[in-house]
């Protein structure tokens, strides 16, 4: 093939593109159809969150992390606020951390519902987005009736929640996850053993373990690679050693370990295992005031801390440094997406420019928590 | 045009101005170019996905603003992308309309304050027709902003330059 080599052409793809999932632009030089590199250009959606944390207060703050990854805002706001409870040294009533763990688990799987549906999209399967959203608007509703909001909650306080369980609550969240079971096996049927869908995803953008540990990639991206590591089972924060549930990785069924398709299903099986948790946490939910620890001026004392809690894209990680005083003094944000993309360049080596539309899409990046 | 197919026996006429037809035409099938920014790109999603399906208003979302007529700036527009938006902006062809969904591109919103590198409101670079506020704006918000840019768009003339009274209040409801 040496001798076919042709010059290589520079080719922007993005950062108005409908399939870089917001705007990220990736520089790709390829040779004809190959990829030869592809360098991810960053910071158009960059949005100061440090510098909101320096001058806002603690409480203040919360709707910014909200705002960082905007696919799962209830799982930022729950690791801010763990930190936050941490510099403050307060316990907070069980009923709460309950509500939390469920919230974060209808976060994560409205998430992954997104995930999948815009993968399909982007792989040409138009019908998966419309069965996954409306799977997700079921869960909008559930989020709707508690706290008003569809997207962005401001629904975890330091110290508690901004509501409690409205009546009716537990009854619907169980109605869905009747309904969602068989509607997670149409989805199988119709996505992810299309051969269509497989034959574009298998053996694309192969990622060996050893480079996705090395990249500090994490989440779903690094499970697919077959590594057994979730932060919820290995680091347990909250009330996550409670319930009883499995870390699902990648297994190579379709092509090889660790290829778009195994990073794809680890999604989708994950999906199961939140259920899985949100049907334990219904049923053992205590009951108790979730506005009992609230304290009135959140002004911990000098310190630092460092929390980390899995969100849906993988690490979430805030270090927050206290001053004394009623504002931090810094709150960095450690983005799961962040350093999965890093690992762009490194699994679309050598594929055709078809296969980066895929390899972007499994990564499943979200550009907010990205640049923040 | 399955509003007028086989209505008429053997061929017939309908009067009415050019006017009338192009901003009829206009109005229902607006494409709106795929673009999504930042948080409110999600609801967006959501208002074209099943549920709220914006297909019904015409709306079909195309990935190219050559092909496209109304731009639905969705989310933060920060510096960077600032310089994108307004090319893009002029590589759609006339006529050409432009949504602000949500307080970050109307004004900045969350980021008015302390947000150096964002925008404050899209309308430094870009002519607006309709603000959609919220943050983010219901799916049902960004159709009925999506109705009043139907509305206006009814109400232009190729003839008449600035018609008194384009933007109209907004119909006052009878109390029952």
């Amino acid at each position: 093939m040496a001798e076919l080599r042709t010059e290589e052409m520079v080719l922007n793809m993005g950062p108005q593109h409908p399939s870089t999932h917001g705007v990220l632009r990736v520089e790709l030089v390829v040779d004809g159809e190959v990829v030869v590199d592809a360098i991810p250009h960053i910071g158009y959606l960059h949005r100061c969150f440090e510098k909101h944390a320096e001058a806002l207060n603690y409480q203040q703050i919360v709707p910014y992390c909200d705002r960082m990854d905007y696919l799962g805002s209830m799982n930022n706001d729950h690791a801010y606020v763990l930190g936050v409870e941490k510099l403050l040294n307060i316990q907070v009533p069980e009923r709460v951390e309950y509500i939390r763990v469920i919230m974060a688990e209808f976060q994560r799987i409205a998430s992954h519902l997104v995930s999948i549906g815009t993968y399909g999209l982007d792989i040409g399967a138009f019908t998966p987005f419309l069965f996954c959203f409306r799977d997700r608007e079921m869960i909008l509703d559930l989020f709707e009736m508690t706290c008003g909001a569809r997207l962005l909650y401001n629904y975890m306080w330091p110290g508690g929640l901004s509501h409690d369980l409205p009546a009716g609550f537990v009854e619907k969240a169980r109605a869905f996850i009747k309904h969602f079971r068989p509607a997670m096996k149409e989805l199988n049927d119709l996505l992810s053993y299309n051969e269509i869908f497989v034959k574009r995803t298998a053996n694309v953008g192969v990622l060996p373990a050893d480079i996705a540990i090395n990249y500090g990639a994490s989440g779903p991206t690094l499970r697919g690679s077959g590594v057994k590591w979730d932060l919820r089972k290995c680091e347990p924060y909250s009330v996550y050693n409670k319930f009883d549930w499995d870390i699902v990785v990648g297994t190579g069924e379709m092509g090889t370990l660790g290829d778009c398709w195994d990073r794809y299903m680890v999604k989708v099986w994950e999906i199961e295992q939140s259920l899985r948790i949100i049907e334990q946490a219904l049923d053992t939910l205590p009951e108790g005031d979730v506005q009992a620890a609230i304290p009135k001026r959140v002004r911990p004392p000098v310190g630092e801390v460092y929390v980390r809690s899995e969100s849906p894209r993988g690490e979430l990680a805030y270090y927050i440094v206290s001053d004394g005083s009623q504002k931090p003094y810094r709150v960095k944000g450690r983005a799961p997406s962040f350093s999965n993309l890093s690992l762009l360049p490194e699994i679309s080596r050598g594929y055709l420019i078809a296969d980066m539309i895929a390899i972007i899409g499994s990564v499943d990046i979200t550009l907010g928590d990205v640049d923040r | 045009m399955g509003l007028l197919d086989k209505q008429f026996e053997d061929g017939n006429i309908v009067i009415t101005s050019i006017d009338n037809l192009l901003n009829w035409a206009r109005l229902s099938s607006l494409w709106q170019m795929q673009f999504g920014l930042a948080c409110c790109a999600i609801e967006m999603m959501a208002a074209s996905a099943s549920h709220f399906d914006m297909m019904r208003f015409g709306v079909i979302p195309r990935a190219t603003p050559r092909q496209s007529d109304v731009i639905i700036i969705s989310g933060t527009v920060s510096m960077k992308m600032a310089i994108r938006i307004k090319k893009l902006y002029e590589q759609m062809a006339e006529p050409r309309y432009v949504i602000s969904m949500g307080s970050c591109s109307n004004s900045g919103g969350p980021y008015w304050k302390y947000g150096y590198s964002v925008l404050k409101g899209v309308d430094r670079i870009i002519p607006v027709d309709v603000y959609v506020p919220g943050c983010p704006p219901r799916p049902d918000a960004l159709l009925e902003g999506l109705m009043r840019l139907q509305e206006k768009i009814r109400k232009e003339s190729r003839v008449k330059k600035n018609v008194e009274g384009l933007i109209q209040p907004a119909p006052k409801v009878e109390a029952v």
